[in-house]
Formats: C-alpha cells, structure tokens, sequence
C-alpha cells in the first residue's frame, strides 16, 4: 500500500522521509515538483500526480506537503486519509505541526511513522494507543533522556492494541473527573450583490474533552435531535442506539476528540447573524476609487457577535487604499492585494465601519470583478441551529464526574458578494 | 535487524561455493572433517535444547564471521534462535511483535522460517497475533511470490476468523495475493458482512472493496429489469427475506404471478451487504464513506442509490484533498444519476476561496446537474464565476456554459448572447474561449447566426490566441456562403500575415482557402495559389503535406480531375454538429473510488470489476458447512498432548465480535495459554457465536422443561462419534443473516465482556439444571406451553449442539482444566402468577449474561406468556421503589402480546452487592403489578480466571474475618468431580480455578457492584468429609454463600 513518505517544506526542501518497504529514491519527487511549479499556489497542486512507475499523493497542510508514494492501485482517499491521521497525530503529540518541530522530534517522528504502518497498511492510528506504545515529548521526558539516553518508546506493553475499545486507554486515573462537550456550529453562506442569501447551511460539530477515570460509558440525548439531517461519529458511538433512540452512547476516548459532526437539515431556514452594507466603486477613469463597507447585526438571538475580522482579497488593479475604521485595525498588504480590517465587537448602538479611498494603477482599466467579502466571526452561548442538550449521563463508573456544555456559532465559509 | 545484511554481505564478499576453508578456521578446531559437516554441527548445536550449547554456536560463528568466512547458511538457524524464541513467548504482545520483526526481514534465506512462523501465527490463540499473521503474508509474498500455494492456505485459514481485529488484515492480504480467488470468500461472506461495522476503519475500505467485486461476480444486477421491478411489490421481497423466508419461496410466488418473464429477485446475500454497509456512510472516515458510495453506485437498486449523496455532500466540507477526491467521483455519478444529487445543487456553488482545482470540478457537476428546471439558477451563478479574477476557473466557465446550452434547447440562445457580449471582453483569454465555445454552438443552427459570425471574423483583427483565430477561420470558412463579403477580406489579410501564424491556424487558413476557392473562385483564386505557394515552403511538414493535398485536390489538372469534381462534396459536406460532454462520461467503467478512476487510466494492480452475470451463480456456495474438527501439527508443539479443538474453520458465521472484550479477561486467559492452549482456539470463535446463544438461551430455558436432559446426552453422543449434522449448519448460517437484523451493537457489544472467556467453559450439565430444580417443574404443569416461539427451534438444537460439543471437548480430556460455569442461574422463578395477573403469567431466571450497559447489574431475563384470551398492551416497568443503592435498568416496553403468546425481555438489576429485593411495578394498559425479585446471592457475582498461584496470593490476603469455613459431609451422589463442580456452579456464579490437587476444587468470582473477590475452596476427603472455605471481603455474603453451597451439596 503507502511505500514512502515524503515532507516537504514551502520552500522545496524533502526535510523527512520514511519507507516502510524498500527505499524508493528521492528523486521521485521531482515529478511533483514539477506540478508544484506547475500550479502557481500550493493548494492548487494536484493531489494525485501519477509517475512512471509510481504515484504521488499529497495533502498540503500547516505549509508542509506530505507527499505519499504507492505503486499499485489504492483507493486514494485511503491514503488522503491516513495522510491527515499523520498530520493529526503530530498535532496531538507536538501541539503544532511545523518544520522546525518535527525536526526537533525527529526520533519520535520515525517511532510513531513506524507504529502507524505495518509494511504500508496501518496498523495502529488511534492516538491514544500510540501514546501508549509512544509518550510524547515533555520537557522534563526530554531532559531525562537526554541524560539517560533513554527513548519515548513506552515501557509497558501496549494493551490497549488488543482492546476492542482500541480507542480509549486502560488505566485510566484522574483526581478530578470531567467533561466537557463544545457544540460549536459554523454557517456557510454565500450572500450575494443585494444582500439576499443564495446558500446557506449550517455544520456542526461537537468536541470533547472527556478526564474521566476508569471506563465510563456515556449517553448523551438532546432536545431536538430531529435538527441534525445528517451525522458523521466517532467510532465509539454505538450507532444502532443512534438509530433507535437517537441518543448518543459511547465509551469517549480519553482526552480531545471530536464526538460527532453533524449538518442541520436544509428545510429549516438559517439564521444570518450578521450584514455587511457595501460599496465598492472603481471609475474606469480615475485612479482612486471609493470603498466603504458596514458591518451589522441581523438575527443574533440577543447576543452579541464578537470576533470579527472582515477580510478581502482585492483586484490586482488596486495599488494601495487610504482607509479609516471607525473601530478595530486593519491592514493591507500591497503585494498579495489581502485586505484584512479586525473589527472585535459589534456595538448595534454604533456600528463599525471602514472607509476611504483606493488608488488604482494609473491608466489601467477598471477590474471587472468588486471583491468578494469574507466574514469571520462569533457568537458565544448560542447555537444557531436551536439544537440543545438534554441531558448527560455516566454509567459504569461510580464517581460523579464535573459535566459542561458549551455552545458556540461561528462563521463558516461565509462570503458576500459584491 | 542489524544482522541482516550483514550475513547478506557475507555471502558475497567471502569466498565461493565449495572452497575449502580448513585450517586456520576456528570453528573447525581440527575437531570437524569436513566444511559441509561442520555447518552441519553448528546448526545442530544451534537447535538443540540447552542454551549453553547455543551460546557456544553463536560464538563461533561471530567468530567466523570477524574472520570474513561465510556463515551465511547459518542465518537461517541463528534468526530462529534471536526472533523464533520471542515467537513462542507467553505474551501475546511479544509474540505479535517478534512475527513483526522476523517478517520484516527481507532477506530470502529466511523464508522457510518465515513461513513456518506465520503458519503457526495464523493458529494462535490470540486475535492480535493472528493479524499480525496477516500482516506478514504480503511481506513474505513479496520476498518470494512462489509461495503462494501456501500463503492461500494461510489466508484461507485467517479468512475464516471471527474476529474484527484480523478481518481487516486478511482481506488486505487476500488482495495484494491472491484477488482472483473469489472462492474462497464464498464461506466467508456473510460473516464478513456482519463483522464490518465493527473492523477498524482501514480494513473496512479494504472489506468493502473487496466485497464489492464479488458481489459483480456473485449476483444479478440489481437494474436488469427496473421496470419489471417497479410494477412489482418490492418491499414485500425485501421484507420477506429478513424472516428467513430464502429466495426460492418468493420467487416462486412471483413467477406464477408474472409467468412470461422471470422476475428479478435480489439475493438475500446480495441485500445483506447493502444493509450491513449503509452505517458506514455515517463513519468519520472520508474514505470508508466513499467506499460505501461506491458500492451503493455499483450494485445497488436505482432507487437506493440516492443515500448516498448526502454523506458524499458531506465530505465536501472537509479538507480540499477530500474535496478533489470526492468531487471526481460525483461529478462521474451525477452523469449517470443526476437526480440523486439535484437537491445538493447548491452545496456546489463555488466560492471565490476554492482553490482552482476544486472550482473546476464543481463546475463540472453544476453542470452535470443542470436541467431545464434549474439553469436559471446556474446560468445565475456562472454570471458570477465569468466576472471572477481566476481567468483559468473563467475559461472553464465558459466552456460550462457552452455544454449548457447544447444540452438545454431552451436557453441556447440566452446563452449565445451571453458567450457574444463576452467577445468584448476586456481579458484576451475570455475571448479565445467563448470564440472556441461559439464555434461549437454554432454549427448547430449557422443560417440564423450571420451576425455572430460577422462579428467574430472582425476579431481575427485583434485576438491573438491560436485556438480561437484557428476557430474563426474554419467557421468563415465553413460558412462562407453566409457571409459572401468578408471572407475573401479575410482570406487576404490572412495570406499576408501567413508566415507568422501558429501551426493550427495556418491549416485553417489553407482550408478557408480551399474552401473559398470551390465556392468563389473568381475572387480568390490567386489569393489561394499565393497561400498554398507560402505552404509549400512551410518548416512544417503537416502544413506542407496539407498544401500539397490540398492543390490536388481542387485545382484541376490534365490527368486527374475524378476526385476533384467531387472536391466541393469533399469539403463542404454538411457535419454533424459536435456534442459538448463532459470528460467524465464514461469513467465509471473504472471501479469508483479507486486511483484508476481518479487517473482515468488503469493504475498497476487495479482489478477490473466485473460486469454482471447473465445467470446468477449458484448462491448455496455461501451456505456454511457443519463444524468440523481438524487438527493442526503446530498445536503438537505446545507440549501438550495432541487433541482435537475447535479449528477456525468452523462452521457458523456468527455475529460480530465487536467490541469490549475485556482486556483484562483477555490477558488472564493468556497467562494461562500454557496449560489450555488445547482449547484455546475456541475462545475466539466462541464470542462471535454468543447473539445466536443468547437467543437459544432464552428459548433454551424455556424449552428445557420439556426437553430435558435426554435430549442432549443424545446429541452429545452423535457428536462424539464424529457425525455432522447437516440441518444444525444450515440453520446456523441462515440465523446469521437473519440476526444481523437484531440489535447488535448497544446490546450485544457489552454481552462479550465475559462470555468470550466463559462460554467456552460451559459444562453440559448447566443447561440441564434448570430441570433439577423443583420449582420450576412444578411450575410447568400449569404453564401453557408457548405457541409461539420467538426462535425457531432447529436454532436451538444447533447452538445447543455447539454448546454440547464445547462442553464436552473440555470436561472430557484430563489435561484440560474444566472451569465451569452453568449457562444459566437457577431454574425459573415466578414473578407473577397467572391467576394473579389475570392472564398475564411472568416468570423470570438469571442469565448470567453480563448486562449490556451497565456491568454492575445482573441481567434478569422476564418471560411473559399470556394465557387470557385477550392481547395484553403496553407491558412496562413502572415506578420502582427501590431500597437505597439499588437501580434497575427497565425492559423496553412490549407493546402488545397477543393471546397464547409469550416473550421474552431483558432487564439489568443493580443489587448492590445485597440480597435485598427489588420491587417494582409491572404495568400492561389496565393494570399494575406489584412483583419483587429476590436473588440468590449466587447471583450477585460473576466468575473470574485466576491461575492457582493468583488464587493462592488472593486468599492469603482474605483470612481472619474475611474467610468462613464450614464441615460437610459430602453424600454419596456428590463423589465425582462432575457433580461437585455442576452443583457449585448451579448456586454461584462462579469460575473454576485450575487446581493441582485432586480432591480440591477452587473456584473464584467478584461481586457484580463492588467488584471485591469471592474465593471458595473445597476441600473434599474420599471419606465423604469436606471443608468448604469461602474467603470474600464481603463477610454477609460469604455466610449466605456457603449456606447456599452446603445446602446444595449436601442434599
């Protein structure tokens, strides 16, 4: 299945590389350097570059390319797949996934790349029974071994290989026993010219972070679960329950991990907290041009929106703008044409705005596209599709464990049109 | 590993074959004659027994080494002594991971060890080992390819696996060796069905894939008679076969019904894998849900294909890889199927952030989807996309709008203006394509569209673009009879600036040419001959060719002139005008989801996927055949007497194993791998057996009333005598499919915890208790005999027989520890009498399942029978008052129970470690009854595997006032060991501890609540006097206990 793997840094650098059969050469990359030099953005090189003997496949993530080699016929979201599992797992060992950490990490690096794959088929990707055969990296681990020339590599046998909860660690101890659920719903909107709404859904997901000794077993109901159309879930969720009761029940994994995610039925009308008064004007002409945009609060339930930060990738006509918020910064770069304005809170009382001027390329003519507008921003203690937790219970476990619930909406993909 | 290419190097490096390496060789020591002879020793040296031996071996042989001599023949004896001793390690993690390592080893000398190694893998006891058996055939396959012949059988062996941990890994192992023998996953198919969802998420790709093929190969498609089926009832088929109701009885039905044309009837089979797939399209795994979306597009009904979508539509959410990925194949699908993602239409709207790639591809499904009721709405969007400041993404736009117009009648002129205002756009490259686009469009209706081509051939003025001057050209030239004036215009200005055109456009000016010259010599006659003069000299040899051919062709000369009277039919023949499709039409000859389909080419390893047969292959070949029982050589090596256990291949394809096998249970019965390993193989075929067992078990204990025990030492005897049972397999396999429709993942996942350990240990007395018990026979004479029962009770004879077989494999043999464990509590207990409840009769037993949900309760199984006359409605627990500490977990509420019908319901009951009742109300519609369940405090524990040694250390930490000891005499009927073990068992739910003594019996459990240790010893003399020891923390317990023991043996 995957022979090799590949990391390769934004400036064309192979800083990794891991076979798990026989070593294929790096020159092999050269094929999707070609490609990379080929399309003029990273994201925009192809996932799937096939060679003459071999086939590169490739995420793009955290600005390093892991690049895959197979030789023979895989379906290739399988290795896109894994591929992210890798991106994921590092996430979680190291808290970021960069160049410099990975270097850094070399040695746990090769451990876990060696855990995951047996001869190119993977073989252990949950992340909590790699941490089990692998620690990760504590400051203090670090200086041990350096001392001791000792390695992260577990000393006690990894059980939890064996478990058919392969997903949650054995012996597990916490002094103080919680969980806590993050309902975070994003919108995805296309708001077109006049204001009205061409598409909009909204997505969510629910996050845990779930301290609890022992091996508790989970239910958790909602108010409404008629709201969620559409569900994706940890394996840990017995999905036959789903389907009867629709209640969620699962033995959680320890730690972080991501309970479910959801899409809320298109019937019901979406909410669009928020509105942006726009007017954007290049005059074929003049070498200056008008921008003034508004941002405002539609449907917010009676919270207020935060965290909003309006950005705009602006026509390469544009040299520079002149411009004056009457909240929050901003900032344009000249180079990449991205126009980014942080507004924080929106007052309703005074809302923000960004005003000013343009000035265009002299002589050149006037673009034929205005900018679109992406909007980021959030609404905390709401979720906008009304879904609700019902309740939260344990069994199996004796303790009374600290239970939370937290519900926020975000922006998506939300994009004016203008 | 280090060694290994050290050895390999060696080989070459020393010297050749047959040279003498006497003398100075310190392995020789002038003791050995000959070189031949004196590896000969050395490998003997290396195989025996001692360790010393082997050390001094190994030395010699570094020192051979350090002397650069060739000890590469040894290799093979020296990786068998470094991994082979880890490969027999009692820890199961060890063995894995010394298989792991000896498979990685690429070097081809070891490859008789190797295989030796996996062949023994593959019968290990423990599941993990056996993947990691899997694991290694492709790696030794790829070493060495001629041993596949063996590898098969290996493969063939893992495939009957029951349990999820090595299904992954063997299917993988199957395609990389051996895709093409779809035979042997006949046996397996429906337990690979049913274990599916419970495999981890990669083999799950690989099962689906795989099962998809064979499926193509196995049964009939589905759309052969779409129409035929629509007419048809369906559902009633599909439903009808979920009751066990098998193909023939239906189709029998339909063909008297329809007798002109045989009907299609889908494959009960064929159903099963649609069913037991569709959850994962729920998996978070993006590619587990488009191998699930593959499989639905390849083999199921038209009209069950939709489902898909919405979890494909789903993906598109996720990374843009993801979304390459995805959008490839809807955009594929929705050629085929554009209905099924029309509601989804906007989820493809483009947003200015997509990466290019992406936009492409949406677009390329806007317009697969666009019909004559949507495009309004996408010719919207696609306004939108042409102003976008991604000229790449605008030139795929216009070439989206071309296809819409071609396919849509309706709006082909709406589009036309739209592709002729854009010929004044401002952006060259806009230009060149919508000139490209119209080209096409027009051919379709040139007589109304002089205008257009008017306007186009001004832009040969000013557009520079090969492709779209080239275009212009043919279409003037094409239409020259519409536009008399210009063309020659054209022609000229052409000719002048010939020489510094592009290839493509300079033969389109050798045709405008031609072409004016056959419908307007007199006018462009000279222009002609000056263009293809300037041809004649052209660097390029097509332009060249072109030319020449070209002045054959039309200029008449003396001696030719047949074909060129025919020259203007030649040239201006009407063509047909061209269809605009997408580039996805058509590749879903290649299996969706695949990198072939991706590629559009077909990738190295890429298996076609077969087309469907015309007659369904005959389907009984996935029937599963009667257990039998083989014995395996390797088993000899464990120092144990050799004796028959259950192999894998046996017969039943039972439920998933699924999860939550206890780890712990796990490893307690590893540690005593030693001293069972003769049954250990029946460990992991046991559990995935239990779904089917629970159903016989309910039913069991109903019917062992009447049965009794005769039954069954029948039975027993048959099996001994080595005789299969055809029906019991058939049957077997049959519940399978069907069970599979039962819960399987909330109720039966937790019910593994323990029976994959104890099962096994089930005596065949156990189920004959029930009947010991008075009470229970007294209850059955005024018990109506349940008309109805929920399992059909050749399923009972089978899982019974299975049961019977277990038992009697391990209490039989001497060697074998019997650890034993009635399959059920004590017999029947009455909850609520007939006259009591007014027709409604409850009786209740112990099941000694572990309860699903919650490990602290005992499960209680609640029969109900309804002798009334009228139904009974609506029967559920209702307010319990319960005493502090204690919960019960309610049956789900029974609807309605006919008349002369009974069932059965499931309760948990958490007792709290104390024989208190629990009284609760039973509730029907009209009434409400107070019951109360009393346990014996046998019940309030359950057996765990302890070695003696463990047992041992256990009650040296339990004396003092833990521990009560009581004198009994055991009576004549107690003297064997068999009826002593069965009757502890019956009072307690306890395991029994392997003991070294004869007239000790050990057995240990814990408490269901607080999980605290109860350890009971007997301690019986052939006189008939006793000790009976019981040590447990909790003191009340340990008294009532050993008054329920002694009261049992004693009577």
């Amino acid at each position: 299945m995957i022979h090799s793997l590949f990391l390769i840094n934004s400036s064309g650098d192979i800083f990794l590389e891991k076979h798990w059969k026989s070593v294929v050469s790096r020159s092999v990359c050269d094929y999707f350097f070609e490609a990379q030099e080929r399309a003029t953005e990273a994201e925009n090189v192809p996932p799937v570059i096939p060679t003459p003997h071999h086939y590169l496949l490739s995420v793009y993530r955290h600005k390093i390319f892991f690049v895959a080699v197979i030789q023979t016929e895989v379906p290739p979201l399988f290795v896109i797949e894994f591929l992210h599992r890798v991106v994921d797992t590092f996430q979680d060992y190291f808290g970021v996934c960069s160049e410099p950490v990975i270097k850094d990490n070399v040695v746990v690096v090769y451990e876990v790349l060696e855990e995951m794959l047996d001869n190119g088929f993977p073989l252990a990707t949950e992340s909590n029974i790699l941490k089990e055969l692998i620690k990760p990296p504590t400051i203090l681990r670090t200086v041990v071994n350096t001392i001791t020339g000792s390695t992260n590599v577990g000393d006690q046998l990894p059980t939890g290989q064996l478990s058919v909860v392969p997903w949650r660690r054995t012996g597990v101890k916490y002094t103080n026993n919680e969980a806590y659920f993050d309902v975070i719903e994003e919108i995805d909107a296309i708001i077109d010219k006049s204001g009205s709404t061409i598409t909009a859904e909204i997505q969510g997901v629910i996050d845990a972070c779930v301290k609890l000794t022992g091996m508790p077993d989970l239910t958790l109901s909602f108010m409404n679960p008629r709201l969620l159309d559409d569900v994706s879930f940890h394996p840990c969720v017995r999905f036959k329950r789903w389907e009867s009761e629709r209640i969620l029940s699962f033995i959680p994994p320890d730690g972080n991990f991501r309970l479910l995610s959801y899409h809320v039925s298109a019937q019901n009308l979406v909410a669009i907290p928020v509105y942006v008064k726009h007017n954007i004007s290049f005059r074929d002409s003049s070498s200056l041009g008008r921008f003034e945009i508004t941002v405002g609060p539609k449907q917010t339930m009676g919270k207020t929106i935060e965290g909003v930060i309006v950005t705009s990738q602006m026509p390469k006509g544009v040299l520079n703008m002149s411009l004056t918020p009457s909240q929050g910064t901003h900032t344009f770069d000249p180079v990449t044409k991205m126009l980014s304005w942080d507004v924080g809170k929106i007052n309703p009382q005074k809302l923000p705005s960004l005003k000013g001027t343009m000035s265009l390329q002299a002589g050149a003519s006037k673009p034929d596209e205005n900018p679109t507008i992406n909007l980021q921003f959030k609404i905390q203690q709401l979720a906008i599709s009304g879904l609700k937790v019902n309740r939260l219970d344990m069994y199996g476990e004796k303790y009374k464990p600290f239970k939370g619930i937290k519900y926020m909406t975000k922006a998506g993909k939300f994009q004016v049109r203008t | 590993m280090s060694a290994a290419p050290a050895y390999g190097e060696d080989k070459g490096g020393s010297a050749g074959p047959g040279e003498p390496e006497y003398g100075h060789d310190p392995a020789s020591g002038g003791i050995f004659s000959s070189d031949y002879k004196r590896h000969d020793d050395l490998k003997e040296m290396l195989d025996t027994n001692k360790d010393s031996l082997k050390l001094e071996a190994m030395k010699r042989i570094v020192a051979m080494i350090a002397r650069g001599k060739n000890a590469s023949d040894l290799f093979p004896a020296v990786v068998k002594n470094v991994a082979c001793k880890n490969i027999e390690d009692p820890n199961q993690l060890i063995r894995a991971s010394a298989l792991r390592v000896l498979s990685s080893i690429r070097v081809p000398i070891i490859v008789p060890i190797m295989m030796l190694a996996i062949k023994e893998a593959a019968s290990d006891m423990s599941p993990y080992v056996r993947k990691t058996a899997a694991h290694a055939i492709p790696k030794l396959y790829s070493l060495d390819s001629d041993q596949k012949d063996q590898l098969i059988e290996v493969i063939e062996k893992l495939l009957a696996d029951k349990t999820t941990l090595v299904a992954g890994s063997v299917v993988m192992a199957f395609e990389e060796v051996c895709p093409e023998r779809i035979d042997l996953i006949h046996k397996n198919y429906r337990k690979l069905c049913n274990l599916l969802i419970d495999v981890e998420e990669w083999g799950q790709v690989v099962i689906i894939s795989m099962l998809t093929r064979y499926a193509r190969t196995q049964f009939l498609s589905p759309t052969q008679n779409e129409s035929l089926l629509e007419e048809n009832p369906e559902k009633a088929f599909y439903g009808s076969e979920e009751d066990e109701a098998k193909g023939p009885g239906s189709e029998e039905a339909a063909n008297t019904a329809l007798p002109a044309r045989k009907p299609y009837v889908m494959d009960p089979d064929h159903r099963l894998l649609l069913r037991n797939t569709k959850p994962l399209l729920q998996s978070r795994s993006a590619a587990v849900v488009m191998a699930v979306a593959q499989l639905y597009f390849h083999l199921a009904p038209k009209a069950e294909v939709g489902v898909i979508a919405k979890a494909l539509v789903r993906l598109l959410r996720s990374h843009s890889e993801v979304q390459y990925v995805v959008l490839q194949n809807v955009a594929t699908m929705s050629i085929k199927r554009r209905g099924m993602f029309e509601p989804y239409l906007k989820s493809f709207y483009i947003r200015s952030t997509d990466p290019t790639q992406i936009k492409i591809l949406k677009l390329e499904v806007l317009t697969n989807l666009a019909n004559e009721t949507n495009i309004p709405t996408v010719l919207r969007e696609f306004q939108t996309y042409i102003r976008s400041m991604d000229k790449d993404f605008v030139a795929a736009t216009i070439q989206a709008i071309g296809r819409c117009a071609t396919n849509i009648g309706r709006v082909r002129d709406t589009c036309l203006n739209g592709l002729v205002q854009l010929l004044s756009n401002r952006d060259e490259l806009v230009v060149a394509e919508s000139v490209v686009v119209l080209k096409k469009l027009l051919q379709v209706r040139p007589a109304q569209h002089g205008d257009v081509i008017k306007r186009l051939a001004k832009l040969t003025d000013s557009i520079q673009v090969p492709m779209a001057r080239a275009s212009i050209l043919w279409l003037i030239g094409e239409y020259c009879e519409h536009v008399p004036k210009i063309a020659p215009d054209v022609l000229r200005k052409m000719a002048k600036s010939f020489t510094a055109e592009e290839d493509i456009v300079k033969l389109q000016v050798i045709n405008l040419a031609a072409k004016l010259y056959l419908t307007n010599s007199k006018q462009t006659k000279l222009l002609t001959q000056y263009v293809l003069s300037l041809a004649k000299y052209d660097q390029n040899y097509d332009i060249r060719d072109r030319a020449r051919f070209t002045r054959q062709l039309i200029v008449p000369s003396e001696q030719g002139g047949a074909l060129s009277r025919h020259a203007k039919k030649l040239f201006l023949a009407p063509k047909p005008a061209p269809v605009l499709e997408s580039s996805f039409k058509d590749r879903d000859h290649f299996q969706l989801g695949s990198l072939s389909h991706l590629l559009n080419a077909k990738a190295t390893g890429y298996q076609e996927l077969p087309d469907w047969p015309e007659e369904a292959p005959d389907p009984s070949v996935r029937n599963v055949e009667v257990p039998e029982w083989t014995k395996c050589s390797n088993r000899e090596k464990r120092k144990e007497k050799e004796k028959p256990f259950y192999s894998d291949s046996e017969g039943e394809s039972g439920p998933t194993e699924s999860a939550d096998s206890d780890p712990e249970s796990e490893s307690a019965s590893d540690s005593k791998s030693s001293s069972e390993s003769g049954s250990g193989e029946s460990s992991s075929e046991s559990d995935s057996e239990d779904q089917e067992e629970e159903k016989g078990r309910s039913s069991e204990s109903e019917q062992s009333e009447e049965e009794g025990g005769k039954r069954k030492m029948k039975k027993r005897k048959k099996v001994t005598e080595g005789q299969g049972d055809g029906s019991s397999s058939d049957e077997g396999s049959d519940s399978s499919s069907s069970s599979s429709e039962s819960e399987k993942t909330s109720e039966t996942e937790e019910e593994q915890v323990e029976p994959a350990s104890w099962r096994k240990k089930t005596p065949p007395s156990g189920k004959s208790a029930p009947v010991a018990k008075e009470i229970s026979l007294l209850d059955l004479e005024d018990f109506t005999p349940p008309s109805v029962q929920p399992v059909s009770p050749p399923t009972i004879v089978s899982t019974s027989l299975a049961t019977d077989l277990e038992g009697l494999t391990l209490t039989d043999s001497p060697l074998v520890p019997s650890l034993l464990s009635p399959g059920s509590g004590a017999g029947r207990q009455e909850l609520l009498h007939r006259v009591a409840g007014e027709g409604l009769a409850v009786d209740y037993t112990f099941s000694r399942q572990p309860f699903s949900g919650d490990p602290h309760m005992v499960s209680v199984h609640i029969h109900f029978s309804n002798s009334s006359d009228t139904p009974i409605k609506g029967l559920h627990v209702g307010t319990p008052k319960l005493p502090a500490g204690i919960s019960i977990q309610e049956f789900p509420e029974i609807e309605s129970l006919a008349p002369g019908e009974s069932t059965t319901a499931v309760m948990g009951i958490n007792f709290c470690d104390s024989t208190q009742a629990a009284t609760f109300q039973l509730c029907t519609q009209t009434r409400q009854f107070y019951v109360s369940i009393q346990p014996p405090v046998g019940e309030l524990m359950a057996p765990v595997f302890m070695s003696e040694n463990e047992f041992k250390k256990e009650q040296g930490k339990l004396t003092g006032m833990s521990e009560i000891t009581e004198k009994l005499t055991l009576p004549d009927s107690c003297q064997s060991d068999h009826i002593v073990v069965q009757k502890v068992t019956t009072v307690a739910n306890l395991g029994r501890v392997p003991c070294g003594a004869s007239d000790e019996y050990r057995f240990a459990g814990r408490t269901l609540t607080s999980g605290s240790l109860v350890l009971l010893t007997l301690d019986a003399r052939p006189t008939g006097a006793a000790q009976l020891t019981v040590n447990s923390e909790k003191m009340v317990i340990g008294t009532m206990l050993v008054k329920d023991v002694v009261q049992a043996l004693t009577q």
